[in-house]
């Protein structure tokens, strides 16, 4: 199908583009692996005073730490990705040559962004996880089955990850600037998503109301399919619907905001 | 507001060289304006004021103004990104902001201050995206691509990435990608803003070639008046959203009512020469500067120069559209007033 590839060839170059910055890549690589290492000593000490804390044994929570690591660039967890592109080309103005484009906004950039999120899973992710997996005793399952069920979660956690912050980037087509929603992003996306603590941890109705928040579905779902804390059909549904809303919410923005908004810079 | 309801039957009959239509198009913006600590004063800005104008296909015209004139609104509402507030618009007989998508695959835009271009990726990564995205045949593709190469040397640049190319190899980059899927026609939104003289004269040079070869229909943009002198035969003026002149760009200066300027080489220093209607304007040792009407014969004065008083050299200077058309606005601006 035409347009296939052409998404295809979107999502190769933002697997390109980022895979251009080595030296920045190296220092994700070094900086994962040091916060990985703090927090598994902190995540220990923790569990030592409340063994089962969330549920999750020691093993688990070191699984749970790495795993964040190696999922933090990859889902672009405190921001960072496709949106902040998308936010300086609204904020320029230089949206107006992606919209005179043969091609639908919100896929393009969707593209663009699984092809990042392909690029700092297997360029930055992986070492730290490995690294922490040669280390510490960790979780993992031994069959391939829940492998190949994290891998399905993964994919849609993308997709929340980036239906969230497309909304955001969205908003600058009428707060003109990035600043405010960049940190805004960056605070909810680490602390609901599960960067701090496993949103297990969390206790009483607050716990609740943040397990079925969309973040939620970053690194708590493919954390608990991986290491069979939660049935992998409940994970993908879960996901799947946060993932529908979320893009639906997108478009439905996006379509106000191409009508209404002045595009700036003359 | 401008009637958009024509009988259609009409349409069809009239002019079908037309490629593109305006008619009363007016675009108006709400702009709020903060009064006070809470207080927004909302005001409505007539970004373009019922401008009408038709270009046939093949015609390669020049749309000129001032900063803020209307310029890049009236190309946002060609492509479609923007929606008339009034009127009636059409490209290719396609309304753009209802089918932007069919219409985008029959025209190309180039932004002089914006890119298309992947920016940290290598230039042909960018043109290959293109092939995707305006689905063009593999065959015409490559063929495109080899021909808008060779045209604008881009042969050695097409593995460098677009973040280290110069502003004109970026730019020769840009028209090569708006014009990968053949488009019908090409708007250029000041193509050769920041140029040097020798970039600038290449891209020129490549889009006369571009409308007389292939008959690709360009409406240009441009604050640089030489880029009109040089390619287009027919100029619009636009002020303040309205059309202020459309006409080949002689008439121009029959309209702003322009002078000329003799310069001559006396022997010697002489009183202000006397040959009516030009007029001494500046005496600087034994040369002399007369302007005279843009109108009036340069011949007839000269001989009537050269008979009467001992020349030795002379020139003529034509008028720049730049003065013409500041003069035109000031005398918009005193009817305005008066």
């Amino acid at each position: 199908m035409g347009s296939g590839r052409l998404y295809l060839a979107v999502a190769v170059g933002g697997f390109r583009r980022y895979a251009t910055y080595r030296a920045a890549t190296a220092a994700g690589v070094f900086t994962n692996t040091v916060f990985g290492v703090i927090l598994v000593y902190t995540y220990l000490a923790l569990w030592d005073e409340k063994p089962h804390l969330g549920g999750y044994g020691q093993a688990q929570a070191v699984t749970y730490v790495w795993l964040g690591q190696c999922l933090y660039a990859t889902l672009a967890i405190q921001g960072g990705g496709a949106e902040k592109d998308l936010m300086e080309r609204i904020r320029t103005g230089e949206i107006a040559v992606d919209l005179y484009r043969p091609a639908d906004l919100q896929l393009w950039w969707l593209a663009g962004d699984v092809g990042r999120a392909l690029f700092q899973m297997l360029g930055r992710g992986v070492l730290p996880f490995l690294f922490g997996a040669v280390f510490f005793p960790m979780a993992l399952p031994t069959e391939i089955t829940p492998w190949l069920a994290f891998v399905v979660t993964l994919l849609l956690a993308t997709v929340v990850s980036f239906a969230i912050r497309y909304l955001a980037a969205l908003s600058v087509f009428w707060l003109m600037d990035g600043m405010g929603v960049n940190q805004a992003l960056m605070i909810t996306g680490i602390f609901f998503s599960g960067m701090v603590l496993p949103l297990n941890a969390f206790p009483g109705a607050f716990g609740e109301i943040v397990r079925v928040l969309p973040w939620a579905a970053q690194l708590q779902m493919p954390a608990d399919v991986l290491m069979g804390e939660t049935d992998p059909w409940r994970a993908y549904a879960f996901q799947a619907a946060w993932a529908v809303v979320l893009l639906a919410a997108g478009r439905l923005v996006q379509s106000a905001a191409t009508r209404r908004v002045v595009v700036q810079g003359g | 507001m401008a009637d958009t309801n024509t009988d259609p039957s009409t349409q069809a009959g009239a002019d079908t060289d037309a490629f593109i239509e305006l008619d009363g198009v007016e675009k108006v913006f709400d702009v709020r304006k903060k009064t006070g600590f809470l207080k927004r004063e909302r005001r409505q800005v007539r970004a373009v004021d019922s401008i009408s104008f038709t270009v046939p296909r093949g015609e390669m015209v020049g749309y000129i103004g001032p900063n803020g004139a209307g310029k890049s609104t009236t190309i946002k509402m060609l492509t479609g990104i923007l929606t008339p507030s009034g009127g009636r618009l059409r490209v290719a007989g396609i309304d753009p902001s209802r089918e932007r998508t069919r219409l985008a695959h029959r025209i190309g835009v180039v932004f002089g201050q914006r890119t298309t271009l992947w920016w940290d990726l290598p230039l042909l990564d960018s043109y290959k995206l293109m092939h995707r995205m305006y689905r063009i045949p593999d065959a015409r593709y490559r063929e495109n691509l080899d021909r808008l190469v060779e045209l604008l040397d881009l042969s050695a640049l097409l593995d460098v990435p677009v973040r280290q190319l110069s502003l004109g190899q970026r730019m020769r980059g840009d028209i090569a990608a708006a014009l990968l899927h053949d488009p019908e026609v090409l708007y250029l939104d000041e193509p050769t803003i920041g140029l040097d003289v020798i970039s600038k004269a290449r891209v020129r040079e490549f889009l006369r070639e571009l409308n007389a070869e292939r008959g690709t229909t360009v409406l240009l943009t441009t604050h640089d008046l030489q880029d009109i002198e040089q390619l287009c035969s027919r100029v619009m003026v636009i002020d303040h959203g309205r059309l202020m002149y459309d006409g080949p760009l002689a008439g121009l200066h029959e309209v702003g009512d322009s002078e000329r300027v003799l310069v001559v080489d006396l022997e010697r220093e002489l009183p202000p020469i006397e040959v009516p209607p030009a007029r001494v304007v500046k005496v600087e040792g034994p040369r002399q500067w007369l302007a005279f009407p843009a109108a009036e014969s340069a011949a007839v004065l000269v001989a009537r120069v050269a008979a009467e008083y001992p020349l030795v050299d002379l020139s003529v200077r034509e008028p720049d559209i730049e003065t013409v058309i500041a003069k035109m606005y000031a005398e918009q601006a005193e009817r305005a007033i008066s």
